[in-house]
C-alpha cells in the first residue's frame, strides 16, 4: 500500500503534509538534508495549488500518494483545480526577484533545483504532477 | 507554528524565528521585518537558531527587503542556521545576496557593505 493524503486546500494543512511526510520518508536512503529538500519541494508544490488553484477554499482537496521502486521515490499530486503546469511556468531571475520586490516565484525554482524528473498530465479535469527524486547511488 | 521575538539592543535589532516558516505564517515574518523598519532600525539581524525550516514564502519576505536595505543603507545579517535550512538558501544561491554567517558575533563584527 503507498501512503496517501487528503490534503484540505488551506495553507494550515501544509504542517500536517509536512508530518505525513517526514513518517513516510524516513524509511529512504536520503540523508537528513535531502529528506528536508525532498519535503520543501512537495510543499512548495502543494501551497501553489493550494492558493493558486483552489483558491485557500479549505472544501477543496488535493492528493498526495508516496510511490517507490529500487531505485527512485515518486510524489504524485491529484488535483482538479485549474491546470497548473510547473514545465511551462517561466522561472524568474533571482535578480528579478530582488528588484520586483515580489515575494513569489521562488517556490518553482526550488522545485526545479531539488527534483530530478518533474511529470505533469492533465485530462477529463485532473491534474497529476509527479515529483521523482533519484536515490543516491 | 512560528513565534517571532523581538530583541532590541543598541546598534540592532535582532528578529528571533522559532519554528517553522511556510505560506500560512509567512505575512507574520513580512510584519515584524516591516515593524522593525518603521522603528528605524540600522542594522538588523535574524536569529535562525530555532528555525527549524522555511519555504520560499518566507525566503521571499527576506527577498523583498533587500533593495530597500541596499537604498537605506540597512545592514542585514542572518545567523544561526541549521545545515538543512542553510542549504535552502545556497541552492537558491540566496547566499549570494545576504549575508549569512555561523554565529552572532561574526554578525555584528561584519564591516558594513552599501
Amino acid at each position: 500500500m503507498c501512503p496517501k493524503l487528503n490534503l484540505s486546500c488551506q495553507t494550515s494543512a501544509l504542517s500536517e503534509l509536512r508530518s505525513f511526510l517526514q513518517q513516510n520518508l524516513a524509511c529512504y536512503t536520503l540523508s537528513d538534508v535531502e529528506r528536508h529538500q525532498v519535503t520543501l519541494a512537495v510543499e512548495e508544490v502543494c501551497a501553489n495549488l493550494i492558493i493558486h488553484s483552489h483558491a485557500c477554499n479549505p472544501k477543496e482537496e488535493i492528493q498526495l500518494e508516496i510511490k517507490d521502486s529500487c531505485e527512485k521515490v515518486i510524489f504524485e499530486i491529484t488535483d482538479e483545480g485549474i491546470a497548473f503546469n510547473l514545465l511551462e511556468y517561466e522561472v524568474p531571475q533571482i535578480k528579478k526577484v530582488v528588484e520586483e520586490k515580489r515575494k513569489g516565484g521562488l517556490g518553482i525554482l526550488l522545485v526545479r533545483k531539488i527534483m530530478d524528473e518533474i511529470e505533469f498530465e492533465s485530462k477529463n479535469g485532473k491534474n497529476i504532477c509527479r515529483l521523482i527524486k533519484n536515490f543516491p547511488a | 507554528m512560528l513565534q517571532i521575538e523581538k530583541i532590541k539592543e543598541e546598534t540592532y535589532d535582532t528578529l528571533r524565528l522559532l519554528g517553522e516558516v511556510d505560506a500560512s505564517n509567512s505575512v507574520l515574518l513580512d510584519q515584524a521585518m516591516q515593524e522593525v523598519l518603521q522603528q528605524g532600525t540600522r542594522f538588523l539581524l535574524i536569529d535562525g537558531h530555532e528555525l527549524s525550516y522555511i519555504s520560499s514564502a518566507g525566503l521571499g519576505v527576506f527577498m523583498s527587503y533587500l533593495d530597500d536595505f541596499s537604498e537605506q543603507g540597512i545592514r542585514f545579517a542572518i545567523f544561526g542556521l541549521n545545515e538543512q535550512v542553510a542549504e535552502v538558501f545556497h541552492i537558491l544561491g540566496l547566499d549570494q545576496l545576504i549575508q549569512i554567517v555561523p554565529d552572532k558575533s561574526t554578525a555584528i563584527a561584519l564591516p558594513h557593505v552599501s
